[in-house]
């Protein structure tokens, strides 16, 4: 019997088997050639999320002799991250080695027993290069530090400085949120935040309440029995401003949609006039629109109260090591180095995610791309900024949120009294989300 | 004039009557019989395995507190999830979107989906290009057409805004994800677009099944067109509209892609699919979003049976068969 090749040439029978054994022969080469990484040197994967190439270099620059570190890329929202790699660990599945984690899902993780435990040593070396107190306080749970601090990422208020002229705001003292509303509804101006019905929201809503002294939730090591706080006066301020803004002339049209890039398009417009958002912005429009480059100003981050001190958002990356890595030894030590304050700096000079230590801002390429004064705000905003509470729960707490403070328009003094009972029995289970 | 509907000489009557007509097997038909059993034994042990199995499992877990970042804290908790879906208010006002959804669109191009089936039932010209052309949305994936719509309804880069500005209740800066009726037109727009070619294929079927000669009778009778349509295509159609109606009605109330993608279920436009998602994936509750899962089939069986049941739909004779 004859049969045919896909190519449509015909093969006879011994040439058959012989065709079987050479494919046979290469898949067990290409999977010999997966398990091995070059020359039976181990790879590590790095399940990164997505940026303009640092974590690719970073990745480069710390594969030794012993093992290779490869990089896959996560989905680009911080929820489908979560999603990604908790299901995957969920299954125990040991190709993850080494996983950029969003700081909000750290506790998730951690209480799971999906993160190898950071030894001793690599806390010293991080205590040693300065790590922001911030970045070591989202990177621990239950007194245990999980991950280790790669970037830390704060925002501050970037402002057009031709709209804050016009406007005669003094912007060199602390400004409010009302202020910056009221500014910019007088002068036909929008103010750019993130109200999307997504994490970025609760970012805000989180750095308003934390603004206004209070806090979403108190005891997080209670679990489902946390104390939910966000009903508080705190809360009721925060409130009040974000119905301010969204009833507001500065609500921009898209402001129920909007989110990290929508907002920056909004800031360069022309009826730009402030915008809260991540130190990456800052490089955002040096080639598409240079001329909003060098109108961009820059301070802290906007106050909740006039009088107290704000609390920038707090973001970021963790590295974890997978508690099912069958490298866990040599990703414990891939970590140490990708951590270290010289691949903080290159990371930070190739994607505008700032470094988590006092020694990364060091980095000399760092000080030539950004003024002294605006390295010098991202430290302080990161010294003062209010992580997201650590809790395994925040995915509920997070869309519990969303849910009731979302559409921005729709949100009153109710709002944070509703989103509290309603934060109780998602983590009670007994409503859905 | 009343209606012309063909014989249904070759149909089987389902139902006693068939039952009534069946005569004691042969010894060569039983056979043959066994013969037919043997030979889909192994599809039906695989069906078994990849369908029956997840639903059975789906069945058991949803009467656990299970969560899969929290492993250590499943409970056995009866039919409390069930208590728990049923008595929500968010579960009621999804069956409420996702029905909505379904009657809206499924009506829209039951009409649309007519007139192309028209279109490339009776072009004579370029019948291939016209065919493929309307052919062309239903084999978009739908997570494109989704983004392709969002993107033209996008407030930022959109052309909607921009092209239809001069209808009063659109202006330029129209933000159609920022509240319900809005966003819930887009969804449908964008459903309606790509499964509008499904319906017409189907019917197009229906449509080559009504007899050339009634048609002509009816002329050499003096029927105007409109009575040609409504007094003998339509009910000669009938069964191939009733399962069109049913296949698009089942798939509408499954609908995810769209508001997935346009609206992440943002101001209440989420379906009973995107709930249960949010529940098994997003928040991995497997217990409550299992319940969810047995519900939503449970849902979609009920659906499948009033539509059989209210339309009198007989499945056989759409397929064409004896």
């Amino acid at each position: 019997m004859e049969t045919r090749s896909s190519t449509g040439s015909r093969l006879r029978p011994r040439s058959r088997r012989a065709a079987g054994s050479v494919a046979a022969l290469a898949l067990a080469s290409s999977l010999l050639a997966a398990c091995g990484g070059d020359g039976g040197k181990p790879e590590l994967v790095w399940y990164i999320n997505p940026d303009s190439g640092g974590q690719d270099a970073v990745a480069e620059k710390c594969s030794t002799d012993d093992y290779t570190i490869s990089t896959q890329v996560l989905p680009q929202d911080a929820g489908q991250q979560r999603i990604q790699l908790a299901r995957r660990l969920a299954a125990k599945d040991p190709s993850i080695d080494l996983m950029s984690i969003d700081p909000p899902f750290t506790a998730e993780f951690a209480d799971a027993g999906f993160l190898a435990e950071v030894p001793q040593d690599a806390k010293t070396q991080l205590e040693e290069q300065g790590t922001f107190k911030g970045a070591l306080d989202a990177a621990t749970w239950n007194d245990q530090l999980v991950v280790f601090p790669f970037w830390s990422n704060t925002q501050v208020l970037w402002y057009r400085k031709s709209f804050v002229d016009k406007a005669g705001i003094d912007m060199s003292q602390p400004v409010t949120w009302d202020q910056i509303i009221d500014a910019a509804s007088e002068n036909d101006g929008k103010v750019a935040v993130q109200a999307n019905k997504y994490e970025g929201y609760v970012v805000w809503i989180n750095a308003l309440v934390e603004g206004a002294g209070g806090t979403i939730l108190e005891n997080p090591e209670e679990g489902v029995d946390a104390d939910i706080t966000l009903g508080d006066e705190a809360g009721k301020q925060a409130a009040g401003i974000i119905e301010k803004l969204a009833t507001s002339e500065a609500a921009p049209a898209d402001l129920s949609v909007s989110n990290e890039g929508t907002a920056g398009s909004t800031f360069g417009s022309d009826q730009g006039s402030f915008l809260v958002n991540w130190t990456y912005i800052f490089k955002n429009y040096d080639e598409t629109a240079p001329d909003v480059a060098e109108d961009i100003g820059y301070t802290r981050y906007p106050q909740t109260v006039e009088g107290e001190e704000s609390r920038p958002p707090y973001g970021g990356i963790g590295i974890g090591v997978s508690a099912y890595s069958d490298e866990q030894e040599l990703a414990l030590e891939a970590a140490q180095c990708l951590v270290s304050p010289e691949s903080q700096g290159i990371n930070a000079d190739l994607t505008g995610n700032m470094p988590a230590s006092t020694q990364g801002y060091d980095y000399p390429k760092l000080k030539e791309q950004y003024p002294a004064d605006l390295l010098e705000l991202f430290q302080t905003s990161v010294d003062a900024a209010a992580p997201r509470t650590v809790t395994p729960y925040w995915s509920d707490v997070s869309g519990s949120i969303q849910n009731i403070w979302h559409p921005p328009r729709s949100v009153n003094d109710d709002t944070p009294g509703r989103s509290t009972t309603f934060i109780e029995d998602v983590l009670k289970g007994g409503d859905l989300l | 004039m009343t209606a012309t509907v063909a014989p249904e000489k070759d149909v089987t009557k389902s139902g006693k009557s068939g039952k009534s007509a069946k005569k004691p097997a042969s010894d060569r038909s039983s056979a043959e019989n066994k013969l037919g059993l043997k030979l889909v034994a192994p599809a039906v042990v695989l069906m078994l395995l990849v369908t029956a199995y997840p639903m059975l499992q789906a069945l058991y877990l949803s009467l656990f507190r299970y969560r899969l970042t929290a492993p250590d804290d499943r409970a056995f908790v009866g039919v409390d999830n069930y208590l728990t879906i049923l008595s929500d208010d968010q579960f009621w006002l999804s069956t409420g979107t996702t029905v909505l959804i379904m009657v809206v669109t499924v009506a829209v191009e039951l009409v649309i989906g007519f007139a192309f089936a028209m279109v490339m039932h009776r072009i004579v010209f370029a019948r291939g290009l016209m065919r493929t052309s309307i052919l062309i949305p239903y084999g978009i994936i739908t997570v494109v057409s989704a983004f392709a719509w969002q993107f033209a309804f996008s407030l930022n880069n959109g052309f909607v805004n921009a092209w239809f500005n001069w209808l009063p209740w659109i202006a330029e800066d129209t933000n159609w994800f920022g509240d319900y009726w809005h966003a819930m037109f887009a969804i449908m727009v964008s459903e309606i677009w790509k499964t509008t070619p499904f319906m017409a294929l189907l019917l197009l079927a229906g449509l080559a099944q009504v007899s050339e000669d009634m048609l002509e009778a009816a002329k050499v009778d003096g029927a105007t067109w409109t009575q040609r349509l409504t007094k003998v295509i339509l009910p000669n159609m009938r069964a191939a509209i009733m399962v069109a109606v049913l296949f698009r009605a089942l798939d509408a109330y499954r609908i995810f892609d769209n508001i997935f993608v346009m609206t992440k279920g943002a101001e209440g436009t989420q379906s009973i699919s995107f709930l249960t998602y949010r529940q098994v994936i997003e928040q991995m509750q497997l217990g409550l979003g299992s319940a969810m899962s047995v519900l939503l089939f449970l849902s979609v069986l009920l659906l499948a049976w009033l539509i059989v049941k209210l339309f009198r739909v007989d499945l056989a004779q759409a397929r064409g068969e004896g």
